[in-house]
């Protein structure tokens, strides 16, 4: 793998060098401390291209064969690493094609800084070659985005974008830079930005909210705790921990929570939501308080708003105010980081135990462990389940990996059965549902995390979105697993089409190319699985492997995902079957 | 279910480009129409404002002040109902020349309306209406038998009854920084 710690440009902020807007931008990244960036170059970016190259001692560029995985891979770094994840395209399609992964980094506020270039501002507007207007593309999907047509706008407009990004609730951050902008010379000089004065990150905590909370809380019979990736954004995994230990409350999680809490921790009780698990899910209809932190009552969680948890009192702790009352109505809502309220409410509440609640909690597990999770895990029927390779990735790596899912049956099945002891160990595409995310988003989570074992978990179908990223890994020899589920089948949508549709299996059934003969030409190593007695080896020689590894599994063709919330329903309709 | 309204959404804002798109966008994504939008400069140096009419419940009203709020460059947003604001269009009306000596009717209809001639050409002339817009309308109706060459209203322009303390807020922030 060639990534290292590269060294860091001290930054001085009193000295001015003149010097071209495009050396301006690599010595803004330096000063922000960016040694990594995902990227792909074209016309209108080459000016910065050609600084990167002068500077590639101290900023490492991997050349993606996609910008969309440049987007993921800067996602799957940032979301591992805590830090920013830098992307680089040039104008028109280069950045259009940024634009998936923007809109994913978006909905799963993933910090994010991308760089386009853009025609030079005598052009803008005429449609010149490669023109795209970025800005106004991605204005939606952006916590903020900017174009600068003046070099001299280069150091305070980053200085800018890499504040908003990582502040508050984090984003990505756009910033188009016309190519005469890239070539023009001034005055530099950097100052990191500490503040905007029209926009506030990080709520202050209400002092008395939480008091009115701490009541609420210590009062309650049922409580429940529904946690989502807020914790881990916030850095308030101990805080979580120390919170339900001292109340005895039980905590499910968000698919975009998973892993904040250690999976084998005795006040965890799964996964809420449309795949979630069946006691979590069942019981928000039955707690007297729910308690969530950090998260924003997705329609996937909730399912039916209209019969979603109302006969409990619901406190929100939440660090960005327009998720206050957006889908469900709070009794009390805690404004700021949860790292924050979470630490103030501890010294508040009671130590409780909660015995008798926790005990429906086991006994409607016990229901799914019969119903669905023993097949899964253990299945007698001849074909292989996705669930137990999930099994046997947790054994072979000790519980102990990063597992970057794809978005569909496999991603449910991962979520649900992978098994983690640290934070910041689950990435996936859970918002925008993007097919395609987790080849480059391995890429991104094995370099912001190298001493970890990274395994993606991918379906057929999403593999094929982006499999050009294989090319990535060669050239990068970035030693990532890759597991690929193979059921022909585009699995998630065929499983609504037998469920909702009467088994039309309108183009969902994919004949698939040979993949290991496809690894191979990249130069990977690969092996494919049929049995069952060939799986346990198989993934404990992928483990072992220095290098990347390609493992395709051939699983049963028509399995299906249980527990299952039919959309629109209540969470009280879940089925197991 | 919850009532529909009107009501007027002010937004105090940096004056930067690319923000007008980011406010439109909210309305856009939710399917909510602007009846009627209007930017200008405001009381404070520096900072716009944005008069934002919708036809909507308060609830969704409220959801979109904060989505609105959530913008890099927004200061503070506001929502409030027709009751609690003063509040004025402007509309321009063209009409031809000889109208004004021809029907005498029409010069009482501009009296009674407090309207204001802008202007008198050989061929038109303008009058101006400011007021609410059933006044605006009313006028429009009263003219328009007599053929109107062009008509033209502005977006709502309004004041909030009581104070929305921006400057204060500004100060504030100053401070902190």
């Amino acid at each position: 793998m060639e990534t290292k710690t590269l060294k860091k440009e001290v930054a001085n902020t009193d000295k001015t060098i003149r010097i071209s807007g495009a050396e301006a931008v690599i010595r803004s990244l330096l000063e922000e401390g960016v040694d990594l960036i995902y990227g792909y170059p074209g016309g209108a970016i080459m000016p910065i291209y050609d600084e990167l190259y002068k500077f590639q001692d101290k900023l490492h560029h991997v050349l993606t064969r996609h910008e969309q995985g440049a987007a993921h891979a800067a996602q799957g770094y940032a979301r591992v690493s805590g830090r920013i994840g830098v992307a680089m395209a040039t104008s028109g399609p280069g950045a259009t094609n940024l634009v998936t992964g923007i809109a994913d980094a978006q909905i799963d506020s993933t910090p994010m800084v991308c760089i386009t270039g853009q025609v030079a501002r005598h052009l803008l507007g005429s449609d010149a070659f490669q023109e795209t207007d970025i800005v106004g593309i991605s204005t939606p999907v952006t916590k903020w985005s900017y174009q600068i047509t003046n070099a001299s706008e280069i150091p305070e407009v980053i200085a800018k974008a890499f504040y908003i990004s990582k502040s508050g609730r984090p984003g990505p951050v756009l910033i188009d830079i016309t190519k005469n902008a890239q070539f023009e010379e001034f005055d530099f000089c950097y100052k990191k930005c500490n503040g905007i004065r029209s926009y506030k990150p990080v709520p202050v905590v209400n002092k008395e909210k939480l008091q009115e909370a701490a009541s609420i809380i210590n009062s309650a019979k049922k409580p429940f705790i529904v946690f989502g990736q807020g914790v881990i954004l916030g850095n308030a995994e101990e805080e979580l921990k120390t919170f339900i230990e001292k109340t005895g409350i039980p905590a499910a999680w968000t698919i975009l929570g998973l892993s904040a809490l250690p999976t084998d921790h005795p006040l965890n009780v799964g996964m809420v939501g449309m795949h979630g698990n069946y006691a979590p899910n069942l019981l928000t209809n039955e707690c007297d308080v729910l308690i969530a932190l950090g998260m924003r009552f997705d329609d996937r969680v909730t399912g039916d708003l209209n019969t979603y948890a109302k006969q409990a009192k619901v406190l929100h702790f939440e660090i960005d105010p327009a998720e206050i009352d957006k889908n469900v109505k709070t009794e009390v809502a805690i404004l700021g980081n949860v790292k924050e309220s979470l630490a103030q409410i501890i010294p508040l509440v009671n130590e409780k135990k909660h015995e008798s609640w926790h005990e429906e909690f086991k006994k409607k597990r016990d229901i799914e462990f019969e119903k669905v999770i023993k097949k899964d895990l253990y299945p007698e029927k001849e074909g292989l389940t996705m669930g137990e390779v999930l099994k046997e990735i947790n054994n072979a790596t000790g519980d102990d990996a990063i597992i970057v899912s794809d978005v569909g049956q496999h991603q449910m099945f991962a979520c649900r059965y992978a098994k983690f002891k640290r934070s910041k160990s689950n990435v996936t595409s859970g918002g925008l549902g993007t097919m395609g995310f987790a080849l480059p988003a391995s890429i991104g989570a094995k370099m912001g995390a190298p001493d970890r074992e990274v395994v993606a978990v991918i379906g057929d179908g999403g593999y094929q979105m982006t499999i050009q990223e294989l090319g990535t890994i060669f050239q990068t020899k970035v030693p990532v697993k890759i597991v690929v589920l193979n059921n022909n089948f585009l699995g998630m949508v065929r499983q609504w089409q037998q469920l909702f549709f009467d088994k039309r299996y309108a183009s969902t059934e994919l004949t698939n190319p040979d993949f290991i003969t496809i690894a191979k030409g990249y130069h990977i190593k690969a092996k494919q699985v049929k049995k069952r007695e060939e799986l346990v080896n198989a993934v404990n020689e992928m483990i072992a492997s220095k290098e990347a590894y390609f493992l395709e599994v051939c699983v049963e063709k028509e399995d299906n995902v249980f527990p299952m919330i039919p959309t629109g329903s209540s969470v009280s309709d879940i089925r197991l079957s | 279910m919850e009532e529909k309204k009107t009501f007027t959404i002010s937004v105090y804002s940096e004056n930067n480009v690319g923000l007008l798109n980011r406010i439109s966008g909210i309305f856009l994504k939710r399917h909510i129409n602007i009846e009627s939008l209007n930017v200008s400069s405001s009381e404070i140096d520096h900072v716009s404002r944005f008069v934002i009419v919708i036809y909507a419940t308060e609830d969704w009203t409220k959801r979109i002040v904060k989505q609105i709020e959530k913008q890099i460059e927004v200061i503070k947003a506001f929502y409030h109902t027709d009751e609690e604001t003063i509040y004025q269009e402007t509309a321009l009306f063209k009409i031809e020349s000889h109208l004004l000596f021809d029907e005498r009717q029409i010069q009482n209809i501009i009296k009674e309306s407090n309207s204001q001639i802008v202007t008198v050409s050989r061929n038109f002339f303008v009058i101006s209406k400011s007021g609410r817009r059933n006044e605006i309308e009313e006028l429009y109706d009263q003219l328009k038998p007599y053929g109107i060459m062009q008509f033209v209203r502005s977006a709502r322009i309004s004041v909030s009854k009581e104070e929305m303390q921006i400057s204060t807020m500004l100060k504030q922030f100053q401070e902190q920084e």
